[in-house]
């Protein structure tokens, strides 16, 4: 077991989630330092796909601008080796499937431990997959964080009973019409998971309204688009306003 | 350990993410039961002899053969099906697996705008809405396929993400599925992507070598000695082999787009230039760079423009039991120019690749040997753009 259960020991965790290497791996530093001094208790780093094709345009775009400006797999191994401890809240890695593959499993996962990651996020794994990447994690005791969607009951109680770290709460937006309708979803997924686990569920909210509506049922909320888009509109001078814009987040779920 | 479903060797798989899991696991149980239901099998084989026209004629290329004075050469015609190429063997099969679903509405990606096409028809014929992914590169390349999906009654939706290219058509059509599952089937158009489709559109494919083994068997009384195809993600070829992968003495040639060589980085010669990756739901080969980015790809054919190859494919590699070859743009538009001049036969640039390799390789062979091409797809849709090749001012 990680420390990602400190993320959570204070209450509802707010997740950080930072494209690295947006616009460069400086302001990745800068901007990991501000999420947690107004209220992050933890981070998560992506890792640059060419074809990030399960977000929302706007990380989309963060991606491919970090991708564009060298942030390669082994210079963000590089950047954290240097800079994981800036900040002393756990810190995962968010990723796509041959990102890790093609680094080597077990490389990646020794790498992730030797500079201080916490845990690995993989979009586009679901639970059939999982086993080809969870002995690399285990061996190097790196949480391999599993993604929960809509589906049966059984399902979700057996990704629940395998779930280390916490567990993603992710679904369609054509499903429930407006995201908003998760609530509902969320609802029903925390009331399986705590059948199985305490391990917390988490979910990205996209707005201040989202995460009002979604933190009474919410172990943990996400920020992704949030941050993507004032790296898209203030690049460099991004980490002073996406720190304001997380102190109004965590200052919103704690009123919630 | 690895998930053992759907997969050829250790490549294919479902590497996708979790929301994504409702729909192909809906998929997959409806296409094991019908695919051994008689009346579902009896509607579809009365579909593609019907409408589709087949079975397609396998034609002895007599003046090709005496020309280059080796193997004897056969040309399977898939170019002669409705709507012009192989495409609609699969897209009628999974248009009535839709329907049998009870889906109301089809959609699909395209690079070159064939698979697109072929799909428009067959929700035309069937009564079903249809959209088609098709990036925004492609739409300006191919605005006469553009033109004639709309006339079938398909919405086209450009895709600008990415490189604008079939691989960013993909991803989208594959987020549009997962947002519309209660409605929407994804007619995906080769043999790629998460379990089952690989194993789905194979198996509707196959039929091009159910025939042509019966065919050459009934022409030449004994098995052919080689077998060429075209490999983009490898439909047409998955299904020129698949009933020869048995017979060892019958050689299966893939041939691969090489752009303008694959010692360059302008190249979709996957199987030749790539490396072992996951990218759009299956583990296979893939144009990357050492990070695992996917690589942008080229080749003067639309329909081969892919960074990856079907999972079957790779295993085939694998296994010693096929091999793939590169074939440039300028060798491919030779033997464009060729077939037509020598056969009367205008192919697909795609189904080029393959015409260019048989011109290599026949002479090598003996008088008695055997080959077998498919001719994937008849070439009107490319006459514009090799006149341009050529240096001619010809648009359409």
């Amino acid at each position: 077991m990680s420390n990602i259960k400190s993320a959570f020991k204070n209450g509802k965790a707010l997740i950080a989630f930072i494209t690295c290497g947006d616009p460069d791996l400086e302001t990745t530093a800068a901007l990991m330092r501000a999420a947690v001094e107004n209220g992050a208790s933890m981070i998560e780093l992506g890792i640059p796909f060419s074809d990030p094709t399960v977000e929302e345009t706007v990380v989309q775009e963060s991606s491919i601008r970090a991708l564009r400006g060298g942030a390669t797999t082994d210079a963000i191994f590089d950047f954290l080796r240097a800079h994981r401890h800036d900040v002393d809240v756990p810190v995962v890695l968010y990723t796509y499937a041959n990102v890790m593959f093609s680094y080597g499993m077990e490389r990646f996962a020794a790498a992730c431990s030797e500079v201080g990651v916490d845990g690995i996020l993989i979009t586009d794994i679901p639970f059939e997959e999982r086993d080809e990447f969870h002995p690399a994690c285990k061996k190097y005791g790196v949480d391999l964080i599993p993604l929960i969607a809509p589906a049966s009951d059984e399902r979700i109680a057996a990704i629940a009973a395998d779930a280390e770290g916490f567990l993603y709460a992710v679904s369609n937006p054509g499903e429930s019409g407006v995201r908003g309708g998760f609530t509902v979803v969320l609802e029903k997924f925390t009331e399986i998971v705590r059948r199985t686990t305490d391990v917390p569920c988490v979910v990205s909210a996209s707005d201040l309204g989202e995460v009002k509506r979604l933190s009474p049922a919410a172990g943990g909320i996400v920020v992704i688009e949030g941050t993507a888009a004032l790296l898209e509109k203030y690049g460099k001078d991004a980490p002073a306003y996406v720190g304001e814009y997380l102190a109004q987040v965590r200052r919103t779920m704690d009123e919630a | 350990m690895t998930n053992p479903k759907g997969r050829f060797g250790q490549h294919g798989g479902q590497y996708i993410p979790e929301t994504l899991m409702n729909a192909v696991n809906e998929l997959e149980k409806a296409y094991d039961y019908y695919k051994n239901d008689p009346e579902f099998n009896r509607e579809l084989t009365q579909l593609l002899d019907e409408y589709a026209g087949r079975p397609s004629r396998l034609y002895f290329a007599e003046k090709m053969t005496e020309k280059l004075g080796g193997a004897k050469i056969y040309l399977k015609r898939e170019d002669l099906n409705h709507t012009g190429a192989h495409k609609i063997n699969n897209v009628l099969g999974q248009a009535l697996l839709a329907r049998k679903m009870g889906k109301t509405r089809l959609i699909a990606e395209t690079g070159a705008g064939q698979h697109g096409v072929a799909t428009a028809t067959a929700a035309a014929l069937m009564g079903m809405e249809c959209v088609v992914y098709m990036g925004e590169e492609d739409t300006i390349r191919q605005a006469l396929n553009v033109y004639r999906m709309r006339l079938l009654g398909a919405e086209v939706i450009p895709v600008t993400s990415g490189t604008a290219t079939l691989k960013d058509a993909v991803s989208v059509a594959m987020g549009e599925w997962t947002n519309h599952i209660d409605t929407t089937h994804y007619c995906l158009g080769s043999v790629m992507g998460p379990h089952p489709f690989p194993t789905i559109v194979r198996d509707f494919q196959a039929v091009i070598s159910r025939e042509s083994r019966a065919q050459i068997l009934e022409k030449e009384g004994r098995l052919p000695d080689a077998v060429l195809a075209c490999v983009g993600g490898g439909s047409n070829a998955i299904g020129s082999f698949y009933h020869f992968i048995g017979d060892e003495g019958v050689k299966l040639i893939g041939c691969e787009a090489a752009g303008r060589g694959i010692d360059t980085f302008e190249t979709a010669a996957t199987v030749n230039t790539g490396s072992v990756g996951i990218f759009h739901g299956m583990k296979s080969y893939f144009c990357q760079d050492k990070y695992g980015q996917i690589a942008p790809v080229y080749s003067i054919s639309a329909g081969l423009d892919y960074p990856g190859v079907g999972p079957e494919h790779a295993y085939l590699y694998d296994i010693g039991r096929a091999q793939y070859v590169p074939v440039t743009d300028d060798e491919a538009v030779d033997a464009f120019e060729y077939l037509a001049k020598v056969e009367g036969i205008i192919p697909a640039i795609e189904s080029a690749h393959a015409i260019a390799y048989g011109i290599k390789l026949a002479p090598t062979m003996s008088k008695d040997q055997i080959m077998i091409i498919t001719v994937s797809g008849r070439g009107d849709k490319d006459c514009a753009a090799i006149a341009r090749y050529r240096g001619e001012d010809i648009h359409e």
